[in-house]
């Protein structure tokens, strides 16, 4: 926790109607302003880093609406960070916290341990455990935070735990771009079919896509979760697979993953050997939507008759201040209506584990999301993250999808 | 106290809690084309609560007046736990006005926990220009032409170079980066007539020497504005580490005069003051920036600050438009008013609040508060020295 960052916030308030936790509850240490304000306070020896200040940082969702919002420019987005990894090493959580969140971070970040998960997902859902657990009440009488866990569970398939996204797929007709493609954990092995899209339509438009098949997790939900030294390892080990290629962009479809990824230069800035390669890695990297807008269409786009209501997934449109883009793609389809959502856009509650780890707050913000989707009429919700999509698909009956999916429909389309 | 209890759109009514936000009311009446009209910059985050306690205006007070002329009753605690209401539903209730006594008494005559506001229908028309000129004194002159022609525009804002360039790297909204001095006038109502007052306003401020004039009508673009000008005071951050805001009225015919001395003092104590202005009513918003780390320049700057409320009142003006005195001015208040002023206004006090309970030592100067400075945080020489400690 920097001092210097933390005088930037002159007390304003401007974030507190951007804060889906000072909105919730209405409390000042739960709005950005008090969180700094706990920060300087601990920073200075007045307060204690005890359950209290925790809590109160722990319920921080990461969703950078503040940062948007602050006229004074604040990087409460740095900040927040600094004070999970203060945290992660000088608090000691309760034991079941520990195993809990311990137990995330192992199951997470990477595809083999979530395809092993993806194994026990589909005996889980296919053995008939499912809908015992959930029919029996048993469901009911877990703690909330496997209750939750257990209602984002994906639906899942046999093609989960095998499908790959080819190495090296060429560019339809005359190559425009050459791109590395980062498939990310979740979306790769949840969302094959978001990944599958993401190729399609990028080589549809010219581009040929790499996807090193070498990778690893970018490391953003340890970023994001204050485990500070193991995200950095993963962010070298992507830097040392992807600088060796040579690509005009690097690209990414998962909101969070790319927020993480656009910062590797400052967060390697300190590292010698890294330094100079992260910065370079750093400024490739675009949201599969800003590649696509950037490329004047070829392809013609059949209709779809369809009312789409787009989600901004925070990291796009806050850590990554992505908002055009992906508009800009879908508007592409013919007969495709973009419904404006009437919340304030305030988070969807899903904030990378937050849904599993702040159930209560995270439900609250999902069933508001959801009520302020239903409002659109819409028929689908489009949207760019996977941590968005299975809380938000959790609580609707209709189907959320990311944009490229809904481009490659279109091309199929007359 | 965050919700809305009643929407009444045929009346132009609304029944608030008080920590209902200022921006929320508008956005809660929008879809019948009403909205609320006080707009403090802080609308956004601003609650209604505090709005009625220190008689909120805003940038469009001008032409629409204070919270006082948009509030018609508050159910209000008394200290003794009475709950009262104050005003009703008509705009002149017969009998004292005590819903008026109520407003801008910051928090020391009870606790509002309901208010019902007025709202306004949404005008037919609005124009808006943003015009540059070489220094505030020529803006000045330009807003003395314009109210002298029989205009009312909705609204008159003037940001001086400092608060230009806080505002521009915040929400890049297109002003002139190196102008002395932004004009931000808005024009509203029925259509014909606020196109000729339009075209009026536009050439008087041509006649006064604008160096570029930019008309915004598309709303897009003028929300573009209005953000710019309503985060300068939030976008100082960028400038300084810390500022005091201070709110001053001067009559609107001296502000050539007022600013340059405001520069001198500012020279004098070595620090920067930024100026953002409601031009029409004369309401001055010199924030003094700072950096808190340096020693005695917080001091410096509180002295500064309140020397400059102080210079308002010398000017013929006031201390306070519409922050309110609060800890902060209260000390300056006999430099405004008598001693036979104070005491009528301690019984008015007195006979809502015998007993001191609500709000003490703000607003008043009480012999406790003078003898201690008001303001941020430091240390007490006592504390310092270990006889007592703070809680």
């Amino acid at each position: 926790m920097d001092r210097e960052l933390i005088d930037d916030c002159v007390h304003c308030g401007f974030c507190l109607p951007a804060c889906p936790t000072y909105d919730l509850w209405g409390e000042e240490m739960d709005s950005p302003r008090g969180r700094i304000h706990l920060m300087s306070t601990a920073l200075d020896g007045d307060a204690p880093i005890d359950a209290t200040w925790v809590g109160h940082l722990d319920a921080c969702l990461g969703c950078m609406a503040c940062v948007s919002a602050c006229p004074s420019g604040v990087k409460y987005d740095q900040l927040i960070e600094s004070a999970r990894a203060t945290i992660e090493r000088d608090y000691r959580r309760p034991w079941r916290d520990r195993v809990f969140r311990s137990m995330i971070f192992h199951a997470f970040p990477g595809r083999r341990r979530l395809r092993v998960a993806a194994v026990f997902g589909l005996l889980y859902q296919r053995l008939g455990l499912a809908r015992l657990i959930r029919n029996g009440r048993v469901r009911d009488r877990l703690p909330a935070r496997l209750r939750s866990l257990e209602s984002v569970m994906p639906p899942m398939t046999v093609k989960a735990v095998v499908r790959r996204t080819p190495s090296r797929t060429p560019a339809e007709g005359a190559r425009r771009r050459r791109v590395a493609f980062l498939t990310g954990c979740v979306q790769e092995v949840f969302f094959g079919d978001v990944n599958d899209a993401t190729v399609r339509v990028l080589a549809a438009e010219g581009c040929e896509v790499v996807a090193p098949v070498s990778q690893g997790c970018c490391g953003a939900l340890e970023l994001h979760g204050g485990r500070e030294r193991s995200a950095l390892e993963r962010a070298r080990a992507v830097v040392d697979v992807f600088a060796r290629l040579d690509v005009d962009a690097i690209v990414v479809n998962a909101a969070g993953c790319g927020s993480a990824m656009k910062d590797y230069g400052r967060l390697l800035a300190d590292d010698p050997r890294y330094a100079e390669r992260a910065a370079a890695f750093a400024s490739k990297v675009r949201d599969v939507t800003e590649v696509l807008a950037e490329l004047e269409p070829r392809r013609r786009y059949g209709s779809l008759d369809l009312a789409v209501a787009y989600h901004d997934a925070c990291h796009l449109t806050h850590a990554q201040r992505v908002r055009s883009a992906p508009r800009s793609v879908l508007a592409r389809i013919p007969g495709v209506e973009l419904r404006p959502i009437l919340d304030d856009g305030l988070c969807c509650g899903s904030a990378g584990i937050y849904n599993l780890v702040e159930p209560e707050a995270a439900g609250e913000l999902g069933r508001r999301k959801a009520e302020a989707l239903r409002a659109t009429e819409a028929d689908v919700v489009v949207t760019t993250n996977p941590g968005c999509a299975l809380q938000i698909g959790r609580e609707l009956d209709i189907p959320v999808l990311h944009p490229v999916q809904l481009l490659a429909r279109a091309l199929d389309s007359p | 106290m965050r919700r809305i209890l009643d929407v009444d759109p045929v009346n132009q009514r609304i029944t608030v809690e008080p920590g209902v936000t200022n921006a929320a009311v508008s956005r809660a009446v929008a879809e019948h084309n009403l909205y609320y009209a006080p707009d403090p910059s802080s609308q956004i985050v601003c609650s209604i609560g505090g709005n009625v306690a220190e008689n909120s205006g805003g940038a469009h007070c001008l032409k629409y007046g204070f919270t006082t002329n948009h509030v018609l009753s508050c159910e209000l605690v008394l200290p003794d736990g009475d709950v009262v209401e104050v005003g009703g539903p008509t705009l002149d209730p017969p009998g004292y006005d005590l819903r008026g006594l109520l407003i801008g008494s910051e928090g020391t005559l009870g606790v509002v926990t309901k208010v019902t506001l007025r709202l306004l229908r949404r005008p037919e028309a609005v124009h808006t220009l943003v015009a540059d000129f070489d220094s505030p004194a020529s803006a000045g002159d330009a807003v003395s032409a314009i109210i002298a022609a029989g205009i009312v525009p909705a609204a008159v804002e003037m940001m001086d170079n400092l608060a230009i360039r806080a505002s521009e790297e915040d929400a890049a909204a297109g002003f002139t980066i190196d102008a002395g001095a932004a004009l931000i006038v808005e024009l509203d109502g029925p259509g014909a007539e606020c196109d000729t007052a339009f075209a009026e306003t536009v050439a008087l401020c041509q006649e006064a020497g604008a160096t570029a004039i930019r008309i915004a009508d598309d709303p897009e673009e003028r929300a573009l504005i209005w953000r710019g000008r309503k985060a300068a005071f939030a976008a100082m951050g960028r400038l300084a580490p810390d500022y005091l805001v201070q709110d001053g009225v001067i009559p609107r015919t001296r502000l050539g005069e007022c600013l340059a001395r405001i520069a001198e003092m500012a020279a004098k104590a070595q620090l920067r003051v930024a100026n953002v202005f409601h031009a029409g009513d004369g309401n001055l918003h010199p924030l003094v920036l700072f950096d808190s780390t340096r020693p005695g320049e917080s001091e410096r700057a509180e002295s500064l600050s309140t020397r400059i409320a102080e210079l308002c009142v010398a000017f013929g003006g006031s201390l306070s438009g519409e922050h309110g005195i609060g800890a902060d001015k209260a000390c300056s208040m006999p430099k405004m008013f008598g001693a036979e002023d104070l005491a009528v206004m301690d019984r008015v006090r007195a006979a809502f609040d015998p007993e001191g309970r609500c709000n003490p030592d703000k607003v008043l100067p009480t012999p406790r508060l003078c003898g201690e400075r008001p303001g941020p945080y430091r240390q007490h020489p006592l504390e310092a020295a270990g006889v007592i400690e703070r809680m």
